[in-house]
């Protein structure tokens, strides 16, 4: 039995490093998505030789690749999903119009499953298969620890959806939503403007860090606009599926209006127990609500009138907005979240800046990344969640917010 | 506590039963590290295996920890994503208060250890004094309590430093009035410690796991090691020969917390950002560390470190299998479990050996 035992660990831990130096080998020409050119296969050896410089993409002509990182399976599934959409929507018309300075561009999505580690290992794989440009991450938290890595490698990074400060304290990451403190301010000033109520009760997930960061900032602003916070009520992550307590001491502290700044899952649950012991204040949520209609089992009649504070709503009427709508339908068969469209203008932002400072597939890592981010501060970019979006050297975006009002089982926007 | 002695692991060699065993073990450690550093010096490693190296170091240095406890002392402990927790953010607090003030990194790392092990190492004490008064699963659920406690209070304890000096608060962080200008967080409740300085690498790794591995080793073939493990076969009869049983409970209880919280320490020093979560310090990552250990094989610290490196490794390598991997991952974890454990699969192996055993006795003959 010793021996046998021994006999066999031997074996695995010989397999084990096989398989280390294997995947080196492997990954090289492992057939992905849609990289599967010879020339992709050039440009990954040369990646996971980590030398840091492709420069022999010059002698195969090139393609910029783009990698995606985001949440695709687990809790937050639904927000990877439409972002990596999104994004494919973007490379499908950019590539159908003759590509970025006529070089066709390639997309990779990862799948990091809204944790930090995986985050990393996402990065490692996408660097594996020749990443030029980094379109993630979509959460927050993975987001903060993949911003030190490319920091290392230089790379250029955009994030359509992490929305905290912490994300972009490197210089080479740019946001293209609003930062948590953002929301929560343009909230409150949204409420105190259009006078929606005076006693505003809040619920909010003490263990999140978007959650916390926007409560933190709004019952700030709401201090200096005269708003009254009746009931400020927390919950976690391990309690998330009963919301009756916090919901009773809103009602008996008279709120008139529940500010929910988390995500559609746990929304879906507050308002169905609201519904069930007859409590109808206005409820406002910020752009984690988005996606509440696409909640399995809920009944989206109970969503009627709820505000969400988000930059693009899938009713607007501009021709931008309507032609991508049509196209994710036609594509995937269900109506883009915000989401969707930030990780779309998150392309169309890379493509405007590639065309500014005219770099080429076949420069490195490093150079790519500086070119792009020296020019970012002089763009402006109109896209899907706000026109004429510009970026300060610090990485946030600035542009106008925008408030959606849930009606007939549709967001639609208020004017 | 037991010497720590290199020299009583080769003594073992003609010896304690299972003592070259062990020597084994120590020597594939030293043997993975110098093939892997030769393979990376070459440009052989993919960056995805390289970003795994440090990850899988951690992952091998809990499972130690669980194995001590489950395997040695015989106590079932879902708790131990806790101990990594409080060396996490230990490790990185500390590390990054005194980053200003301690250059080398190196220093900076070892100090930000020590504080880790020995916060993890308290927790683990106090936490035993109650909990090993139970048995069986009683002490499994109670263990889950205490990990589920120590990370929802560090989500939220707020510490910051501004130009005032250090401010402390629990779940209300407006109440510490800090001046916004200067304020520097070092711990945001729920958004955990940021910008931690990325100290970790593969040697400090095995080095750590080494180290792990020669005071488990020592300890068990030591007179301690003796009375942890007649308690675990018969607690009864252990006290009736005088052996203080809960003395040697809490020594091994704090020491695998201990070299559960080195792991935190090396897992905070690796991302830029720790926060705890559900997925990284919840009870699941308290069941999967158990999952290495039972699949690694109960007592087996080498088996642990292989199950650990290897189904760190699986759920990434198949990152090419897209939507499907975690399917494929749970298949394999299923088809693995039962080949290393079932009776008949464990019968088919001893054929299998002593069949390639007779071969080989026939041709040298």
């Amino acid at each position: 039995m010793r021996k046998c035992n021994k006999f066999i660990s031997a074996v695995v831990a010989s397999a084990m490093v096989l398989a280390m130096a294997g995947c080196g080998g492997s990954n090289e020409t492992a057939p992905s998505q849609a990289a599967q050119s010879s020339q992709q296969e050039a440009q990954s050896s040369q990646a996971a030789d980590n030398s840091g410089a492709a420069n022999d993409g010059a002698a195969t002509g090139g393609q910029f690749v783009i990698g995606g990182i985001g949440p695709m399976t687990g809790g937050a599934a639904l927000y990877g999903l439409a972002a990596m959409h999104g994004a494919e929507i973007a490379v499908k018309e950019i590539n159908a119009n003759g590509g970025i300075n006529g070089v066709q561009i390639v997309f990779l999505p990862e799948d990091d499953q809204h944790d930090a580690e995986k985050s990393v290992n996402a990065y490692n794989s996408l660097k594996d298969q020749g990443m030029q440009i980094l379109m993630g991450c979509v959460t927050t938290t993975p987001c903060v620890a993949v911003a030190d890595k490319t920091a290392v490698d230089g790379m250029f990074q955009i994030t359509p959806s992490a929305s905290s400060t912490d994300v972009i304290e490197n210089d080479n990451v740019f946001q293209v939503c609003f930062t948590d403190p953002n929301q929560g301010v343009a909230s409150a000033q949204y409420i105190a403007d259009k006078k929606l109520a005076t006693k505003i009760g809040i619920i909010y997930d003490s263990s999140d860090v978007y959650s916390s960061g926007i409560e933190a900032t709004f019952v700030k602003q709401a201090e200096t606009l005269g708003l009254e916070i009746v009931a400020d009520e927390a919950f976690t992550a391990d309690s998330k599926t009963d919301f009756s307590t916090q919901l009773q001491k809103c009602q008996s502290a008279g709120a008139e209006l529940v500010f929910l700044p988390f995500y559609y899952t746990e929304a879906s649950i507050v308002l169905t127990q609201a519904n069930g012991m007859g409590y109808a204040p206005i409820f406002f949520g910020v752009d984690g609500m988005d996606g509440i209609l696409g909640v399995e089992n809920f009944d989206t009649k109970l969503a009627e009138g709820v505000y969400l504070l988000t930059p693009f709503a899938a009713d607007a009427t501009d021709a931008a907005t309507v032609s991508f709508v049509k196209a994710y339908q036609d594509t995937y068969n269900e109506t883009p979240i915000q989401f969707a469209a930030d990780a779309y203008d998150a392309i169309y932002i890379i493509k405007a800046a590639i065309e500014q400072t005219g770099v080429t597939p076949d420069q490195s890592v490093e150079e790519i990344g500086n070119a792009l981010k020296g020019v970012m501060p002089t763009l402006s970019v109109d896209g899907l969640t706000g026109a004429g979006m510009t970026w300060d050297a610090s990485g946030a975006v600035s542009k106008a917010p925008m408030a959606v009002i849930i009606k007939d089982g549709a967001y639609a926007s208020v004017q | 506590m037991a010497k720590v002695s290199l020299k009583r692991l080769q003594k073992g060699k003609t010896g304690e039963k299972g003592s070259r065993d062990k020597f084994i073990t120590l020597l594939l450690v030293v043997a993975v590290y110098g093939i892997v550093q030769l393979l990376v010096k070459t440009g052989h490693v993919s960056s995805l295996i390289q970003g795994l190296l440090v990850p899988m170091c951690v992952y091998s240095l809990v499972a130690i920890g669980l194995n001590l406890c489950v395997g040695f002392l015989g106590e079932l402990s879902l708790g131990h994503a806790g101990f990594m927790c409080v060396g996490a953010f230990t490790g990185a607090f500390v590390s990054k208060v005194l980053r200003d003030s301690i250059g080398n990194d190196l220093v900076l790392f070892l100090v930000a250890l020590l504080a880790g092990v020995a916060m993890a190492a308290l927790f683990g004490f106090l936490i035993a004094i109650p909990v090993l008064r139970l048995k069986g699963d009683y002490l499994a659920i109670v263990t889950l309590a205490f990990g589920e406690i120590i990370k929802n209070i560090i989500n939220v304890l707020y510490i910051a430093k501004d130009s005032n000096g250090y401010h402390a608060a629990f779940s209300d962080a407006k109440s510490m009035q800090l001046d916004e200008e200067s304020t520097v967080w070092l711990i945001n409740g729920a958004k955990g410690i940021n910008r931690i300085a990325n100290l970790s690498n593969f040697t400090i790794g095995i080095v750590l796991i080494l180290l792990a591995l020669i005071i488990v080793y020592n300890l068990v073939d030591s007179r301690s090691g003796r009375a942890i493990m007649a308690i675990r076969d018969n607690r009864i009869a252990a006290e009736s020969v005088g052996l203080p049983i809960t003395q040697y409970k809490l020594m091994t209880f704090t020491l695998s917390a201990a070299i559960a919280g080195a792991g935190g320490v090396l897992y905070a020093h690796n991302l830029s950002t720790v926060t705890a979560t559900p997925t990284n310090f919840g009870y699941n990552m308290s069941i999967l560390i158990l999952v290495f250990v039972v699949l690694g094989g109960i007592g087996s610290l080498r088996g642990s470190m292989i199950a650990a490196v290897l189904l760190t490794l699986l759920p990434e390598v198949l990152r090419g299998m897209k939507d499907y991997r975690m399917l494929i991952y749970s298949i394999v974890l299923i088809a693995m479990m039962l080949f290393n454990w079932a009776p008949k699969s464990i019968a088919f192996r001893k054929q299998l050996a002593a069949k390639w055993k007779k071969q080989k006795t026939q041709e040298e003959a």
